[in-house]
């Protein structure tokens, strides 16, 4: 057996703050996106996983729509349906991330996180993030995949759009986290509640069919779901307005959706040793 | 290195229920200790240690740890302690060379940096072959070893190991103490460790603080604690005539205590056995009394626990009555 040959201490000095955040929610992204990377096979699903979809519903909403696709949605069906789909697929990534966490608990990873120097907000963001860096790839494919459909491509309006989507992700991947937290001694809840919190938020957010066409009590509902505020900015930015009321009132969902996300997630975090 | 004050900690189970897991410890650890934590499952040790890496806020009481405050100042805490807990620390989707890098640039380290230390601790650790593979796929033993790796990434001058060799088989807690203490010698470290295991904190540790029900009974090292609270046990045999002479004779010895007959069989606590049992078969031939057999039992810290509390370890275990969510095994 050798002994180490580097007997000096590490900088301890972990610059303090924002810098700090950055820096630590870079190093839990990475780590979490590594095993992603070395067994691309799941990355590979992930990213046809949305393409499905869009291939099996998109003729459905086409056929059920109709000749009123052009009035009631202003346009190509792709282009009302495109900027959804990335909605999706951040929601579901996202409120799943807590369920990486429920496994961590059991083994111990959690616990060697938490007691590691990491800025707790980090753990929640990094975590999110992961989730979001493969949502750019789906975006390119979808993208590339719906233009001989008649999408037309915005880029400046999708780039904001991607921004805008991590920002949503960041609030719901962290409330993810939480709910794995509180659930933590009974683990099969996780996805009950995820489910039931899941469908609700998407069907009341005009994702997948357009909610004109919905009941009186429907939008009247969908006025406090945070997620249709955003549904509705994305389609906007993506048909290439980056300033509007809509996209506005987009991003204070948005951020409201992140701030309320990390306060909950961290308190969560602070408690889950108890 | 380590300081704490009437530390407390209670786990409100219910409305009309808590736990009280810790109640009132007060303990110093200096530079450079050895410090075995040993008590039955539930005593409170494991909620202790997970108060001084911050993991779990204190109810009351303080503690300091390298200097810093537990609850005022736990990213100083954290920053200077390195933490094995009983769980395996590494994500299970990560290969093993990977959650080292990671480790050391958590701690601070750059890159290359952290890649040397992997590196040395890879094969300090005996991973070498292991590098390569995910976590899922070691065995125990493997990982407790990556676990202690990942433990001391950043070369801590203080390190916590909960429960550090449960679940492994002799030969595997046998090569894990070397690593250890090749490692502690390499890098002048404070170990502080918890164990049910009371043959590990006696063979291992410099110094032994007995937990139970929340509060340390004893504080002291291992052979003190036998000397002053068990002490060494003779037992002889003699003919059916001679036992109760040979009881006096064992009662005349230095610190000869508890002398029990039962039939031809005399047993004697003394203070130092090796010493006492000579003399007393030299006294038995000088009265004429013939010793048949004659054994020494050195005590055990279980001997030393039952002393105390008049439970053996494992009777403890059985009966656990403040056992604490937390503080049991998450194997």
């Amino acid at each position: 057996m050798n002994t180490l040959t580097t007997p000096a201490r590490p900088s301890t000095a972990t610059p303090p703050g924002a810098r700090g955040l950055l820096r630590d929610t870079g190093i839990v992204m990475v780590r979490e996106l590594r095993p992603v990377v070395r067994d691309p096979f799941t990355l590979i699903f992930g990213m046809v996983q949305p393409l499905v979809f869009l291939a099996l519903f998109g003729p459905l909403l086409v056929g059920s729509l109709g000749g009123r696709a052009v009035d009631t949605l202003g346009g190509s069906v792709w282009q009302w349906f495109v900027p959804a789909i990335l909605v999706m697929t951040a929601l579901f990534g996202t409120s799943t991330t807590g369920a990486n966490l429920l496994f961590e608990f059991q083994t111990g990873a959690h616990e060697r996180m938490l007691v590691t120097p990491l800025s707790r907000p980090s753990l929640l963001i990094g975590r999110s993030l992961k989730e979001m860096v493969p949502l750019a790839g789906q975006a390119v494919i979808i993208v590339a995949v719906t233009i001989p459909f008649g999408f037309q491509l915005h880029p400046a309006g999708a780039l904001v759009g991607l921004v805008l989507l991590t920002v949503v992700g960041v609030g719901l991947g962290s409330l993810s986290y939480a709910l794995a937290i509180a659930v933590r001694k009974q683990e099969w809840m996780f996805w009950g509640v995820q489910q039931t919190v899941i469908f609700p938020l998407m069907l009341l957010s005009g994702m997948l069919l357009p909610l004109e066409t919905g009941p009186g009590w429907m939008q009247v509902a969908a006025r406090f779901n945070p997620l249709a505020y955003v549904v509705a900015a994305e389609r906007t930015l993506f048909a290439g307005q980056l300033v509007s009321a809509t996209v506005f009132w987009g991003w204070v969902a948005a951020l409201m959706t992140a701030a309320v996300g990390l306060t909950v997630g961290v308190r969560a975090m602070l408690k889950s040793a108890d | 290195m380590i300081r704490t004050h009437a530390l407390t900690k209670d786990f409100v189970v219910s409305r009309t229920q808590t736990v009280h897991a810790v109640r009132g410890i007060s303990l110093a650890i200096e530079p450079g200790e050895l410090v075995a934590v040993l008590g039955p499952n539930g005593a409170g040790k494991t909620t202790t240690m997970r108060m001084l890496t911050t993991l779990t806020t204190p109810t009351s009481g303080t503690a300091t740890v390298s200097g810093h405050d537990v609850v005022a100042e736990p990213g100083q805490v954290r920053r200077h302690i390195g933490y094995v807990g009983q769980g395996n620390g590494a994500g299970h989707t990560q290969r093993v060379r990977d959650e080292l890098n990671a480790q050391g640039v958590i701690y601070g380290l750059d890159r290359r940096a952290a890649r040397q230390r992997a590196g040395e601790l890879i094969e300090t650790l005996d991973l070498t072959e292991l590098a390569a593979r995910k976590v899922s796929d070691l065995s125990g033993g493997q990982r407790r070893r990556l676990d202690v790796a990942m433990g001391l990434v950043h070369a801590p001058s203080l390190l916590f190991l909960d429960e550090p060799s449960t679940g492994l088989d002799p030969q595997n807690r046998a090569n894990l103490w070397d690593h250890i203490l090749s490692m502690r010698a390499a890098h002048d470290m404070t170990i502080v460790l918890t164990t049910h295991y009371m043959d590990e904190a006696d063979s291992m540790a410099e110094r032994v603080v007995v937990v139970d029900r929340g509060e340390v009974i004893a504080d002291d090292t291992a052979e003190a604690l036998k000397a002053k609270l068990a002490g060494d046990r003779l037992v002889l045999t003699a003919a059916a005539g001679d036992v109760d002479r040979l009881a006096r004779l064992a009662t005349g010895l230095p610190g000869g205590r508890d002398v029990v007959v039962d039939g031809t069989r005399v047993q004697a606590r003394v203070g130092d056995g090796p010493g006492a049992l000579p003399e007393l078969l030299r006294a038995a031939g000088d009265a004429g009394v013939h010793v048949a057999t004659a054994q020494v039992h050195r005590p055990t810290l279980d001997d030393v626990f039952l002393s105390l509390t008049g439970r053996s370890l494992r009777e403890a275990e059985n009966d656990d009555p403040q056992g604490s969510p937390t503080d049991k095994d998450v194997t």
